[in-house]
């Protein structure tokens, strides 16, 4: 019964919960209304994958491009693909892991548009050897306001180029883009999990797989403290060589579900720490080799629907830093210190070192040094101060805010996050806005 | 390897809308060869283009508007030429008209039911009569739960789905002797550009699943498909509460 492509026009986290005036479906690219004739300013929506208010838009109107979800055209020489910026990615790799291409960069999740992988410049478990998303777009087609359709690439156009890589949906509509897929030689992934005990066998083990994974995340238990910080798993992978392995997967629709809101008690620090202890001590071995399927290496929550659920009706808050390396690491210490000590669980927290591959868009989060992803259930006030004091860990790091996970930073991280924010803002369509747009650019950045 | 044989030739009228797109997808994953026809032509290129990245071996299209009865058999005609034998065929066009609309004006009542009713009628016949002479195929077609009952809600789209399924009732029994199997789809509330304006409640289903269901029911010629399955189970408890009730209810 349950539907994970049926849309409810919410974000992720389902925190904070605003309501569009309108929302106009987009189904042909060539029968676009009118944006500048739409009720309030206008924001593009495909699966609200986004965790909090960067996909919406309060008392205006979301254009939904989930209708806009054709391929264009595919050259099975060179792997570019042409297709709607309404595609999802599990739609891509369920024509194509079987021919034998996969996408150049994934997130943990295969239910989003490449319209916003586009617009989030989003990235994943290979950021260290292919950087984000953006990367391998060649060139899209950006819609604006004033009805001008301009396409863009590194070439033509190329500072909205570089403006609406990572930028928010605020440029203007993508109708279709072209991405350049990779070859694989089948649907299997080569993955090795190791067990490690403290922050520095992580950091280890990042540089030491970094030439020669493909693939690298580690799931980490931030509950250790001492000297050692944190323990987890850490797990790295290539795509398997063997021409022998079957390039198409049984198919396997969703079977679980979450169905309905979970009483927010479920998940307290109690059963957390439970769960990471569990999880933690799955693995008996320190090391285990095996050759899974793509789908569980790079999508294990996509086989819960609606796992967002389980933190119930008053949602959750995702926190996503990125801190730069350096000599001591004081910054991911103390960010860990503080979240021991607030006694606030965080239920999946993953771990990954990014690479030093330029991001391309004005407004891209990746950067140099160890990305946190860690979640939160929302306990009201004492939530939101745990996280304002992790900005501030962040800030003076030189680090920054994820904004595709985002529903609370201050205007003042987010211009610490993001220097470029200015020079972004003149390409910013002057119909077109979010209530996270909004938010991080008012005077005291907390009104939406 | 010959394409001819191994591959389903495969006609749908009404290709442009969601749940059509969707079976058609399906069908491109065999490589199937298309007869596409819809109202637009630029919408039935952005179709085709989908399709023929999907794997679809050939697509043709023709743009017609099926509410202009003249235009059937010549667009049979067509889709014969450039098929040959036809294996599947998907009736997918329709309008969910406004009730409120209808309810005022005889005018737009009668254009509802032209287009769901008199429409696609008039095109089965003929289809069934191309069918029945090729002896064999399978004849699918887009009905609706709204035909099962009538409701004072969508009385007007329900009446025309309820004749059209009682329609395709005979002559699935007709065509049963020629080889031919007809296929009922009731699909229950899909998210589609169609139902754009509506609240979506629990039982919205994707135009994916359904379309998956839709395919499926016709590659094994099942004669009514509900989709997703549990309206089947909705449809039956709804038409088992007696009319003194179920006027009442706000449905």
């Amino acid at each position: 019964m349950l539907d994970p492509t049926v849309r409810e026009y919410g974000s992720w986290g389902r925190y904070p919960r605003l309501r569009p005036r309108a929302v106009v479906p987009i189904t042909w690219r060539d029968e676009l209304p009118d944006l500048a004739a739409l009720p309030g300013s206008v924001l593009p929506y495909g699966y609200g994958r986004s965790y909090g208010d960067s996909c919406l838009n309060e008392g205006g109107t979301l254009l939904d491009v989930s209708g806009l979800n054709r391929f264009i055209h595919f050259d099975d020489q060179t792997g570019v693909l042409r297709c709607e910026a309404g595609v999802r990615l599990d739609q891509i790799l369920a024509t194509f892991v079987p021919r034998g291409w996969f996408l150049p960069v994934t997130p943990g999740t295969k239910f989003v548009s490449v319209g916003g992988a586009i617009a989030n410049d989003i990235h994943g478990k290979n950021h260290h050897v292919a950087g984000t998303f953006g990367r391998h777009v060649l060139r899209f087609e950006l819609v604006r306001s004033t009805g001008e359709r301009l396409i863009c690439s590194p070439a033509e156009h190329a500072d909205l180029f570089r403006a609406t890589i990572g930028g928010l949906g605020l440029t203007g509509l993508i109708t279709w883009a072209e991405i350049r897929l990779k070859p694989i030689a089948n649907a299997f992934i080569d993955e090795e999990q190791i067990r490690f005990e403290s922050l520095d066998e992580f950091l280890a083990l990042s540089a030491e797989s970094a030439d020669r994974y493909e693939y690298t995340v580690a799931w980490v238990d931030c509950f250790v403290g001492g000297g050692r910080y944190v323990r987890g798993h850490f797990m790295r992978g290539n795509h398997d060589p063997s021409p022998e392995r079957p390039k198409r997967l049984p198919d396997r629709t969703l079977r679980l579900a979450v169905p309905v809101d979970l009483p927010g008690i479920v998940l307290n620090t109690v059963t957390i720490r439970a769960f990471n202890t569990v999880y933690y001590h799955r693995q008996r071995a320190a090391r285990v080799r095996k050759v899974i399927p793509y789908e569980p290496f790079f999508y294990p929550l996509d086989t819960i629907h609606a796992w967002n659920r389980m933190y119930g009706r008053r949602g959750f808050l995702q926190y996503q830093c990125v801190v730069p390396t350096d000599g001591d690491n004081a910054a991911i210490k103390e960010i860990l210190d503080r979240i021991r000590r607030a006694g606030q669980g965080s239920f999946l927290t993953v771990f990954k070192t990014f690479g030093d591959q330029p991001s391309p868009g004005m407004l891209s989060f990746p950067r140099p040094g160890v990305t946190l992803a860690l979640d939160f259930p929302l306990q009201g006030a004492a939530t939101l101060r745990l996280l304002d004091d992790l900005d501030a860990v962040v800030r003076a790091s030189g680090g920054a805010l994820y904004p595709a996970k985002d529903a609370r930073m201050s205007a003042t991280t987010f211009r610490a996050s993001f220097p470029r924010w200015q020079e972004f803002a003149r390409y910013v369509d002057p119909h077109f806005s979010s209530s996270f747009w909004r938010r991080v650019t008012s005077e005291d950045g907390r009104s939406a | 390897m010959s394409t001819a044989t191994t591959t389903p030739t495969v006609l749908i009228i009404g290709a442009t809308s969601a749940i059509a797109t969707a079976t058609a997808r399906c069908y491109a994953a065999d490589r199937a060869r298309f007869f596409l026809v819809a109202r637009s032509p630029e919408r039935l290129a952005a179709i085709r283009d989908d399709l023929l990245v999907r794997g679809a071996t050939q697509v043709d299209t023709y743009a017609l508007d099926l509410t202009d009865l003249d235009g059937h058999a010549a667009m049979l005609a067509a889709a014969k030429a450039a098929l040959g034998r036809i294996d599947a065929t998907l009736v997918a066009y329709g309008t969910l008209g406004n009730q409120q609309q209808s309810e005022a004006s005889v005018e737009a009542t009668l254009r509802e039911w032209h287009t769901n009713a008199t429409s696609t009628i008039a095109l089965l016949t003929l289809l069934a009569n191309e069918l029945e002479r090729q002896r064999g195929g399978t004849l699918a077609v887009i009905s609706s739960v709204a035909g099962d009952r009538g409701r004072r809600s969508n009385y007007v789209y329900g009446a025309a789905k309820g004749a059209l399924s009682i329609f395709l009732q005979g002559l699935r029994a007709r065509l049963r002797k020629a080889g031919v199997r007809v296929v009922t789809i009731k699909p229950g509330m899909v998210d589609t550009p169609m139902t754009a304006h509506l609240r979506k409640g629990p039982l919205f289903a994707s135009p994916e699943r359904v379309g998956r269901d839709i395919y499926a029911a016709m590659r094994r010629g099942r004669a009514v498909v509900y989709t997703p399955g549990y309206w089947r189970l909705v449809m039956f408890v709804l038409r088992a509460i007696p009319e003194p009730i179920f006027i009442r209810l706000p449905l």
